[in-house]
């Protein structure tokens, strides 16, 4: 059902925690429909200069969200926003039909999470103001 | 215990055949080929081991006759026959149906589909534990109701329900009770007059004989119509050249179950009991799914808050243990299986559930070994999990 290499990342997920002192948080999903994550992102120059998730969910939850830290970390944000639900799981070798809609979050997690930061950002210069 | 030593227990989504089973049927294949409608010596010894294997069907449900058992291609066809079956056959007395709403999808399904053809059918709702509500069934039989569906017990929560009620209520309206025994019959005794049931769903693979073959027990009057049509076989209600190897097979199976379902009843009790205390009591906001006794033999359900049910399977299955996150038929739809909604379960909680079944090969030692793994496998994903509560967290 799952490639090799989902499974691999279902088995060792890279990244999995919190950032405590995150810049930018995005949550997708919800328990209801049986996958949720978390996305944590550190900024700077930037870059995303570390990024960690939380899920709840599937094999395929587990392994998109482990997949889309390794492909955005070190990344700018305009590229790492350009990563979309695909690349996630072109570069799992693929998903599952079924898996591709409702478990594929992890993209629209870090898009979530970038905007975030954007939104803090632009809070914390009209503070200054 | 090894990793390379596999463990199953999802025997409700398939089981092995009995090696005594595949002796039984192997003539049936090589030598005793002959159709049982052909007149010659070929065509009648197929036909005696048919009419043998309809005996011991008979037997195992203490069926009033041989002649009550209809052979089928399995249990989906025979629920389609005996729902399909009766309301046809009975239209000109009335056109509503009373079913469950557990039931499996070969029940649900046919119910659904005589709804576009101007039937009504009411699914009863069922307790916490999955019991039938008695009360509801009372108030909604009424003169246009000719069938009631409900199942002997609910694979998938193992729930048994009280069939003997069930009968004397439906009974005193006059309607058919059609029962689904295919995740109970060779685990439970089953007594079809006894219990007063009209229609009876058998599986051989459910009692470890092959896929591919099933029965319907229909009481002797009960006016049904056949669903498939063509040369009259199965006294015009089931037509087609009989699978005799499969039929032989399903004969066998049951002859088995009767002999040996006291003793091995009893074994699996003793196993599913210990596993269900292992799965639980070590283990916080874990839950079990369906009734603590009154359930099947087998049958070990249970959820886990904050997870998700996949994710402990595929861990499950890493260290070699076969289970299911409920119906195997469901899990092409991603959505929470409609029996763990129905018990009221929450679609988080129902997404969290896992279900152990049990059968004849399973040990002690293998019951152990996964009680000893299943902490860290719920620890580990409670760590990812963004909705585990900070007690949980070390």
């Amino acid at each position: 059902m799952y490639s090799e290499k989902v499974m691999e990342h279902f088995r060792n997920p890279r990244n999995m925690g919190e950032i405590p002192d995150a810049d930018g948080i995005g949550t997708v999903g919800n328990p209801v429909c049986g996958d949720m994550m978390t996305i944590y992102i550190k900024v700077k120059d930037n870059r995303l200069i570390d990024i960690k998730f939380k899920t709840f969910g599937c094999g395929a939850a587990i392994a998109t969200s482990s997949m889309i830290t390794e492909l955005a970390k070190g990344k700018t944000l305009e590229e790492a926003m350009k990563i979309n639900r695909g690349d996630v799981a072109d570069a799992l070798d693929g998903l599952p039909t079924v898996k591709m809609h409702c478990s594929n979050l992890a993209a629209d997690g870090l898009r979530v999470a970038i905007e975030d930061y954007y939104r803090k950002q632009k809070a914390d210069k009209e503070m200054k103001k | 215990m090894s990793k390379a030593k596999r463990i199953y227990m999802d025997h409700t989504a398939g089981r092995p055949v009995d090696p005594r089973v595949i002796e039984a049927m192997l003539p049936y294949m090589k030598s005793l080929y002959g159709n049982p409608s052909s007149v010659h010596s070929f065509g009648q010894e197929a036909r005696q081991a048919m009419e043998e294997a309809r005996t011991k069907v008979a037997e195992l449900i203490n069926a009033e006759s041989k002649e009550s058992i209809i052979f089928t291609s399995g249990a989906t066809e025979s629920n389609n026959m005996a729902i399909k079956g009766v309301a046809h056959r009975n239209r000109d007395r009335g056109t509503h149906i009373i079913t469950s709403s557990i039931e499996h999808m070969s029940v649900l399904n046919p119910c659904k589909f005589l709804m576009k053809r101007g039937f009504k059918v009411t699914f009863l709702p069922v307790d916490q534990y999955g019991f039938v509500d008695l009360k509801r069934l009372e108030e909604e039989l009424n003169n246009e109701t000719i069938l009631v569906s409900i199942t002997y017990a609910n694979g998938e929560i193992g729930t048994v329900q009280p069939i003997k009620e069930i009968s004397q209520i439906v009974h005193s309206k006059n309607a058919y009770l059609h029962v689904d025994a295919t995740a109970a019959n060779g685990q439970v005794s089953i007594d079809v007059k006894n219990e007063g049931i009209d229609l009876l769903t058998i599986s051989s693979n459910d009692m470890y004989g092959p896929k591919g073959a099933g029965g319907l027990y229909i009481k002797k009057g009960t006016r049904i119509e056949p669903i498939i049509h063509g040369g009259g076989q199965e006294r015009g209600l089931r037509s087609g050249t009989e699978n005799l190897p499969s039929i032989v097979g399903l004969g066998k199976a049951a002859e088995i179950a009767k002999k040996e379902m006291p003793i091995e009843r009893k074994r699996l009790k003793k196993l599913r009991d210990k596993l269900i205390k292992g799965l639980l009591d070590p283990i916080p906001y874990s839950f079990l799914n369906g009734h603590l006794t009154k359930r099947l033999p087998n049958n070990v359900a249970v959820r886990y808050s904050f997870i998700e049910g996949e994710s402990i399977l595929l861990s499950l299955d890493m260290m070699g243990v076969a289970a299911s996150s409920g119906s195997a038929c469901t899990a092409k739809t991603l959505e929470p299986s409609h029996v763990l909604r129905a018990i009221g379960l929450k679609h988080e909680e129902a997404h969290g559930s896992l279900l152990f079944t049990l059968g004849k090969q399973n040990t002690e030692e293998e019951v152990d070994y996964v009680i000893s793994i299943m902490p860290d496998i719920v620890k580990r994903l409670r760590a990812m999990s963004p909705l585990t509560p900070k007690e949980l967290k070390e």
